[in-house]
């Protein structure tokens, strides 16, 4: 009953925000809607940790640890990132960078996605993953060009045409995967439910398997933003609107990064080998690597910043790839700092760059002398993302390290090498732009910087105290994983 | 089960489909695109009929009235109307010219072919041979892709590479669950929606669909 809610609530709210997302209240009934999304989420929270994994509706939905702590995540964030977006996009239409009818467009898209985003956590059904994958980069392509500057059409045009490209792999991967099913369960609608196929996947013939995971893992790594797949990333979150950013950021990557585990999960339990581990230890690596050393060379703070998401998104990939229980709970963890901590950044950014008038690094300078609250959050989120003690983004990265150590050690250096540039990079480019002389000015509308601290918060608090329920959680998700 | 009739049907469907594909790859013209692509689509409707009435899976009947609804009239249909606005039936530049073209087209037919082998070996279903071809199609129209500077037959491109991966679907399986179908039918329009849309905008700000107007946006 509560997965009804969760899907329905955002899905009516696209529905009614594609009507009156241009009125005065418009952002207040997103916000509303994100809201009951979320508390939904947190029912079904409640449920499944009382009642433990569930399927319904003919096993078409499917709820576990694994999924539900990224609804709840997911809910979480899409509600943050609607307060957050209402005195922005104010401020945004009022500096005339946006029509009504375009604001509309905003509301209702980010509705939409994030349904197609819980669609995708709460399917049981691999084709109706792929389908809601596709929707989330159909719903979002429109608002990465929002402004109709060359530039954002142009990242639009590059996002949408590579994640059609790598999604189409995706849907490859899916027909092979069924096409092995199929001669194990039979045909029809029961043959590609996850849990059906992970019951039979000592019968799946490996060799399509196997074969079948490489298309997908270059799927959906596309959308991840696994190197060397992630031209469109850095485009898309510097041309889009910043919530737009924030959810990319703090969703996108989440939710096709579990597509890829759910496949991992699969494929090697069927095969007994590590093979899909490797594959994902090896493109997480490069990711993490590659992106590290890209993050110095950036003007543009968002795209800094989307370089940042890449290097985090293959440290994770690196974890889960390793397998183990102490690596998935890495992880898990590291996923959700991850994606508190770099959306929070977005939106002390996105107010950094109204306040300015630029994203340009160079020309934003001394934001604590004039907005102390939007200065510290920057800087704050900065020393979180880059794994400064307490924050959790440094006990997940140590538990990932420590393990790297401990079972494969030649990967150490190379983590220890992304890590160091990364701090080097960003470290050297956002004291200037948090200190020294100002150049903002007032804004028209108050921003909206509570969301900023509440996700600093919780980073801090998961740096320093995993509640146990939580631990819990973690645990029974990352033993699914493992 | 099979007679060997349906059979040799699905495979010379195949084989048009194959064909097809070369054509667009060699096709200047957007009109002619978009009518190859509609000819595309009608192989793939009577090669998924056809494989159902050999296999007796009623499903698969829908699914290739969706094909016939979607890829032989809506989608040609948006694509005119498209560029009847847009005023753009001008012939179309590639990167490469298309004798070179062909010659990779060629390189990744043999590769598709080496690639299914070992799977349509291990399929059961009446028309597992064609599983290289609709890997093949698939290819060819990432080729297309690549090779091509316009968006319109870009977006061409795209949508014939659906057609090869639905094919690889009906013929190496009996097609996909309905419900999967029917959610990447609603993709595949919405797609072709937003593309539409898309075009518009580009245009208004470019003053052209020429996507070499769109490579600003690099590392330095």
């Amino acid at each position: 009953m509560e997965i009804l809610w969760v899907l329905g609530i955002p899905l009516a709210g696209g529905a009614s925000l594609a009507l009156f997302g241009h009125r005065r209240w418009a952002p207040e009934l997103n916000s509303a809607f994100s809201l009951a999304t979320f508390i939904a989420a947190v029912l079904l929270v409640a449920r499944v940790v009382a009642a433990g994994t569930m399927t319904v509706f003919d096993d078409q939905f499917f709820v576990d640890s694994f999924n539900v702590f990224l609804v709840a995540l997911t809910a979480f964030v899409a509600f943050t990132t609607a307060m957050f977006s209402r005195p922005y996009m104010r401020i945004e239409q009022e500096h005339g960078r946006l029509t009504p009818t375009r604001v509309r467009l905003y509301h209702s898209a980010y509705q939409i996605f994030s349904f197609t985003m819980l669609l995708a956590l709460l399917t049981n059904n691999l084709g109706i993953l792929w389908v809601a994958m596709e929707g989330a980069t159909l719903s979002t392509v429109l608002l990465v060009s929002l402004y109709r500057t060359p530039a954002s059409l142009e990242a639009a045009w590059k996002y949408f045409i590579l994640c059609g490209v790598g999604i189409a792999q995706a849907l490859f991967g899916t027909i092979l995967l069924y096409f092995a099913a199929e001669k194990v369960l039979g045909g029809g609608t029961t043959s590609l439910l996850w849990t059906h196929l992970y019951s039979v996947r000592g019968q799946l013939e490996p060799t399509v398997l196997s074969l079948a995971f490489v298309f997908l893992l270059v799927g959906y790594g596309t959308k991840v933003g696994l190197v060397p797949l992630h031209n469109w990333l850095p485009d898309a979150h510097a041309e889009g609107p910043t919530p737009i950013s924030a959810v990319l950021s703090g969703l996108l990557l989440n939710v096709a990064l579990y597509a890829v585990v759910r496949s991992k999960i699969l494929v090697d339990s069927a095969l007994g080998t590590g093979f899909s581990g490797n594959l994902m230890m090896g493109f997480g690596l490069l990711s993490a690597v590659v992106a590290a050393f890209f993050l110095s060379r950036q003007r543009d703070i968002k795209r800094m910043f989307a370089y940042s998401s890449i290097e985090h998104m293959g440290i994770v990939t690196f974890a889960f790839g390793m397998g183990g229980v102490v690596a998935a709970f890495a992880g898990l963890l590291h996923m959700t700092v991850h994606s508190l901590t770099k959306s929070a950044i977005f939106f002390t950014v996105g107010h950094a760059a109204q306040k300015t008038g630029t994203q340009n690094m160079n020309e934003i300078r001394g934001l604590i002398e004039r907005n102390p609250t939007i200065g510290w959050g920057l800087a704050l989120g900065t020393l979180a993302i880059l794994g400064i003690p307490p924050f959790g983004v440094f006990a997940s990265e140590f538990m990932i390290l420590t393990t790297a150590m401990h079972e494969h050690s030649w990967a150490t250096p190379f983590l220890l090498l992304a890590l160091a540039v990364a701090f080097a990079a960003v470290f050297r480019k956002v004291q200037p732009m948090v200190f020294g002389e100002s150049t903002a000015r007032r804004l028209p509308h108050q921003p909206a910087l509570f969301p900023v601290f509440v996700h600093l918060a919780l980073v801090l608090m998961l740096g320093l105290y995993i509640p146990p329920y939580l631990e819990q959680w973690y645990r029974q998700a990352a033993a699914l994983i493992g | 089960m099979t007679t060997p009739l349906t059979y040799q049907f699905v495979n010379l469907l195949a084989a048009a489909l194959l064909l097809i594909a070369f054509a667009m790859l060699s096709q200047r013209r957007i009109l002619s695109l978009i009518r190859l692509f509609a000819w595309q689509g009608l192989a793939l409707t009577l090669s998924t009929a056809i494989v159902a009435y050999s296999t007796d899976q009623s499903h698969l009947y829908w699914s290739a009235g969706i094909t016939f609804a979607l890829k032989v009239i809506v989608l040609p249909w948006i694509l005119h109307r498209l560029i009847d606005r847009l005023n753009v039936r001008w012939d179309i530049e590639t990167l490469i010219n298309i004798p070179t073209t062909m010659l990779v087209g060629i390189g990744l037919v043999i590769f598709a072919f080496a690639l299914a082998t070992p799977i349509s070996q291990m399929a059961n279903t009446v028309t597992r041979s064609t599983l290289g071809i609709a890997l093949a199609s698939v290819l060819l129209s990432f080729l297309m892709m690549i090779v091509r500077r316009k968006a319109v037959p870009q977006v061409i491109g795209f949508l014939s590479m659906e057609n090869g991966l639905f094919f690889a679907a009906t013929s190496a399986t009996y097609g996909m669950p309905l419900v999967v179908e029917l959610g990447i039918a609603l993709d595949v329009l919405v797609g072709t929606f937003v593309f539409g849309i898309f075009f518009f905008h580009i245009r208004e700000t470019f003053d052209s669909l020429d996507i070499r107007n769109m490579e600003k946006l690099k590392e330095d």
